[in-house]
């Protein structure tokens, strides 16, 4: 494999004399991408070793599985399917090779041991790609493979870099690859980088490093040790703190989908006094209206795929609210004033509805994608990531928050709904319309509850029992929090979220849970009200 | 006396069913052989088990078409135990005592069968289990048709610790917390110990049955893994808790080349609800893909999309199993002369039925099959695409010889071992 490697360098290497010898090394390293994966990943190596700029091509069509033999062992071509057909274009001067069955052309086939090959060898190729995007996957690519002429090149490439972001991670990568092949010095420089990072492959590096430098070990150096030593300790400091903030975050993200699957219920349990058992299945129902929206895109607007989300979230909160609505009309309003049979009836609504998904959708999950702007993530420190998603719902989470705060505060149904609550007789003798405003207010807890299901489409199942997974949540933080009070919803759930997410990494996921459940069950026996308790002469009735 | 209620209600619907069938298939005809359908309709299993239940009464279908067994017809019983494994005891009881089948195809999750099995071995029913597990059983009375851990775990390990799939040196042990995950994993610590790989080379990690938040796990898994070794996750999750775990796994970036996933209950199923173009290279070990390309699977396929009318539903390896399994009990049915539970279970054993990815599966007598064992990497359209494969069938076994206790134990219905885990030959049936 070196052999052949330095065989494919040194015809690279006499390539940049004469223009004739490196088309010949090109399509020599072409041929050779057949066979095992053990052969392929030979191939690829020695394609990339060529240095041509054609071979970037032939390395991303293989990665992505789109690099085939003509017919009878013929030609390596790049492939791009055409109504069931293969059309293959010769990668060594674009010519066309012609259309072929798909059954006639052999795909070269390939596995993550070539993939990562490719990525490594792409590396060296794409240091200098105008893209900083694939400027930043290559500098990936090359930690692979460290080597002294590796960091060459990285220290060739950070002098160009002008993206502060890539030149970072170029620094980081041409530390990490310095502390396995430089001499001592550039080692004491490359610990002092690593000092400064959050990476957890720091760490990894530099405890490398310190072991390889003990006292008894083949390369024992003193001050190469202690310096190593030094670097971990101050990078587990920062790592300690780092690690808090990451959980306290995480808790907030899942505070904000606790928070966005009880909002609904907090209207309808806390302000109405109904406890519906079906408020899961309008969660289920806006996820399903999200997943209907993005067919219906993917059908009549297929250019505007990526912003179906925004036509889901109004539209869930219309199918919900509406559902909600004929609910309370159909069911709920002959049985006010009597929870128990409020909880069976709700209870066999929500069966209902589970069956009657079942039978549109079916059993199976429907899947909904991610458009691209809530897919991915950010790493904002080294081994810190934040993704999209969760981003997104947790801003989504304090606009709902902030829009019902002030559709209660300043709108005309807002006042007449806290009138109802405080009074409902002192109300409807006001001529307040009660009736009216039950309707609308059940409505109103239903969108919600379908706005929150759009949104959890993003991380989860969509499947016909996805209701039933956040019920109980729900009823937690509800109960938590404080009957009847948005500010109760909100602490009730950034609490529950943030208790569980800093037990989760000692205790486990499964024993987290339990303990968070235990404590909620202490606390209600001190204070049966939750954390914040309704002021009022009808509350304490 | 309220228990009696949902009794009196299947009596009640099977009566009905009786009825209805009596009036449509007029006297001449002979009593029909009767097939239990012991799958989750309802609940959280449904996702998975839904699609068995279609699968056991195509091919049911199918054999009525070519004239039934022994010349009579086959009449599918279906019900629901809700994936609420209690009452997956008392459905089977129901239809082993009140329904009279002679043959029940079934059960899921590992706790489901163990909810049955006392039951199938009290009123000698015959169950066939058409899901991998844990191992550690090997029951009289039930015909394992999925795979062991010899046939998926242990095969798909040692694939990710080979030059080709990586070369893995640390692994992180994910699943669900309930037996199977727990058992398997035991297995795979012992296994990998074995290997040299130290405990602090291995993380483990249980979730609950559902889990959707796994922003911290992932986190963990990917500090875990940037220490330096080639890591890679084994996930024994199960259910509906895999489709947030990918999506988290793609939106954190992790790279199949990297650190890739090998799942042992994920199949097309679960992926089909899973936008899979990020999650390309991660693997799952199985007996049986969709996309291996073989006569028989091309026309299960055919049937499948046939029976369904929907020519999107993917096809799986349980699906295959129930495949197997039926088709062996209607030759072992046919060969017996009888559905009589005593004599087809003899004619069982040694019978062959070709699987739909090649070769060929034989039943044992430990009541576990021979079959071959895949490995395949998720495509970007939802598919598998086989990277491994043994050379021929592998027989599973029904006690892993990496746990000490059960190293010792045997497996075997045929004299003089007549025990379903016992160390010294025994020569009758001692329960």
């Amino acid at each position: 494999m070196v052999l052949f490697r330095l065989i494919a360098i040194a015809l690279a290497l006499a390539g940049l004399h004469a223009g004739a010898a490196r088309a010949d090394a090109f399509d020599e390293a072409l041929t050779g991408v057949r066979g095992g994966y053990a052969q392929v990943t030979r191939g690829a190596e020695a394609l990339a070793a060529t240095g041509d700029p054609r071979a970037v091509d032939v390395l991303n069509a293989l990665s992505e599985g789109r690099l085939y033999t003509a017919p009878d062992d013929g030609p390596i071509g790049i492939g791009t399917e055409q109504g069931g057909d293969i059309r293959l274009v010769d990668p060594r001067d674009g010519s066309e090779l012609g259309v072929f069955g798909s059954r006639d052309v052999e795909r070269i086939r390939v596995n993550n041991r070539v993939r990562g090959a490719v990525t490594a060898a792409m590396g060296r190729l794409q240091l200098s790609s105008p893209d900083p995007g694939q400027r930043r996957a290559a500098v990936d690519g090359i930690v692979r493979e460290p080597s002294p002429e590796a960091a060459e090149q990285l220290r060739a490439a950070i002098e160009r870099e002008q993206d502060t972001g890539v030149r970072g991670a170029m620094t980081f990568a041409l530390a990490q690859i310095e502390l396995q092949t430089g001499d001592r010095e550039q080692k004491l420089a490359a610990i002092e980088t690593m000092k400064a990072s959050t990476d957890p492959q720091a760490r990894a590096a530099l405890g490398a490093v310190s072991a390889a430098t003990a006292e008894g070990a083949p390369g024992a150096d003193a001050e190469l040790h202690e310096a190593a030593e030094d670097a971990i300790a101050s990078v587990d400091r920062t790592r300690e703190w780092l690690n808090l903030l990451l959980n306290i975050y995480q808790g907030i993200s899942l505070g904000s989908i606790l928070l966005l699957a009880a909002l609904g219920l907090a209207i309808t349990f806390g302000v109405m006094g109904v406890i519906n058992m079906a408020h899961g299945e309008m969660i289920m129902l806006g996820a399903y209206t999200a997943f209907v929206v993005q067919q219906v895109f993917r059908a009549y607007a297929p250019g505007a795929m990526e912003l179906y989300l925004l036509a889901a979230v109004p539209a869930a909160f219309l199918v919900s609210g509406a559902a909600g609505i004929a609910i309370e009309q159909s069911v709920i309003r002959f049985l006010y004033k009597r929870p128990l049979e409020t909880l069976l009836a709700t209870w066999g609504i929500s069966l209902m509805l589970q069956q009657a998904v079942r039978l549109i959708f079916g059993a199976t999950n429907q899947q909904v994608a991610n458009p691209s702007w809530m897919s991915g993530g950010i790493e904002i420190l080294g081994g810190v990531f934040l993704t999209y998603n969760r981003l997104i719902i947790i801003v989504f989470c304090l606009i709902v928050l902030a829009v019902i705060a002030l559709v209660l505060r300043f709108s005309t149904f807002g006042l007449q709904m806290r009138a109802v609550v405080q009074n409902r007789d002192m109300a409807r003798t006001m001529g307040i319309n009660t009736a009216r405003v039950d309707a609308l207010t059940f409505g109103l807890g239903s969108g919600v509850a379908g706005m929150a299901g759009a949104a959890l489409s993003q991380i989860g199942n969509v499947s016909p029992n996805l209701g039933t997974q956040y019920i109980v949540d729900s009823f937690l933080v509800v109960v938590f929090g404080g009957v009847g009070q948005l500010a109760g919803t909100l602490t009730g759930a950034m609490g529950l979220g943030i208790v569980n997410k800093l037990l989760e990494p000692y205790a486990g996921a499964v024993l987290g849970k339990v303990l968070v459940l235990v404590g909620i069950i202490l606390f209600i026996q001190f204070r049966p009200r939750g954390l914040f308790v309704l002021k009022g002469r009808a509350a304490e009735a | 006396m309220s228990w009696q209620l949902p009794r009196l209600a299947t009596a009640a619907l099977a009566a009905a069913a009786a009825l209805t069938v009596s009036i449509s298939a007029a006297m001449a005809q002979p009593a029909p052989i009767k097939i239990g359908i012991l799958h989750s309709l309802s609940g959280t299993m449904a996702i998975s088990e839904t699609t068995l239940k279609d699968a056991m009464l195509m091919l049911i279908e199918e054999q009525n078409e070519k004239g039934g067994l022994l010349g009579r017809p086959l009449e599918a019983v279906v019900v629901d135990p809700a994936s609420d494994w209690p009452l997956f005891a008392e459905r089977a009881r129901g239809l082993l005592e009140n329904d009279q089948v002679d043959v029940i195809f079934g059960c899921w999750t590992s706790v489901s069968r163990k909810s049955v099995l006392p039951v199938v071995e009290e009123l000698n029913g015959l169950l066939f289990y058409p899901v991998q597990y844990e191992g550690e059983e090997s029951s009289r009375n039930v015909f394992y048709t999925g795979a062991a851990p010899n046939q998926q775990a242990i095969p798909a390990v040692e694939y990710l610790m080979s030059e080709d799939g990586g070369g893995a040196e640390r692994f992180v042990l994910l699943g669900t917390d309930y037996v199977y995950p727990r058992t398997t994993n035991r297995i795979l610590r012992a296994f990998l110990n074995g290997k040299g790989v130290t405990d602090a080379d291995i993380m483990e990690s249980y979730t609950p049955f559902g889990h959707s938040d796994w922003q911290t796990i992932v986190a963990e898994v990917k500090e875990f893994s940037a220490q330096g070794k080639q890591t890679a996750i084994v996930s024994t999750i199960n259910g509906d808790a895999n489709v947030p775990f990918y999506k988290e796994l793609s939106n954190q970036g992790i790279d199949a080349a990297d650190l890739p996933v090998v799942a042992f209950s994920v199949g097309e199923e679960e992926l089909s609800g899973i936008d899979t173009s990020d999650l390309v290279g991660h693997l799952a070990a199985w007996n049986y893909f969709m996309s291996v390309d073989t006569p028989e699977n091309d026309s299960f396929i055919a049937s499948w999309h046939q029976f369904t009318g929907n020519d999107r539903r993917v096809t799986n390896d349980p699906m295959e199993a129930h495949y197997i399994g039926f088709n062996m009990w209607a030759q072992a049915v046919e060969q017996a002369g009888t559905t009589e539970v005593d004599a087809v279970r003899q004619a069982m054993y040694g019978q062959q039925v070709k699987n739909l990815t090649g070769g060929v599966a034989v039943m044992n007598t430990n009541h576990h099959l021979s079959k071959p064992v895949l490995i395949g990497e998720i495509q970007a359209d939802g598919q598998f695409e086989t990277v491994w494969e043994t050379d021929g069938v592998v027989k599973g076994a029904a006690w892993s010889p990496y746990i000490p206790e059960s190293a010792k134990l045997t497996a075997d219905w045929t004299y003089p071992w007549v025990c379903g885990g016992c160390e010294t030959p025994k020569y009758a049936i001692t329960n």
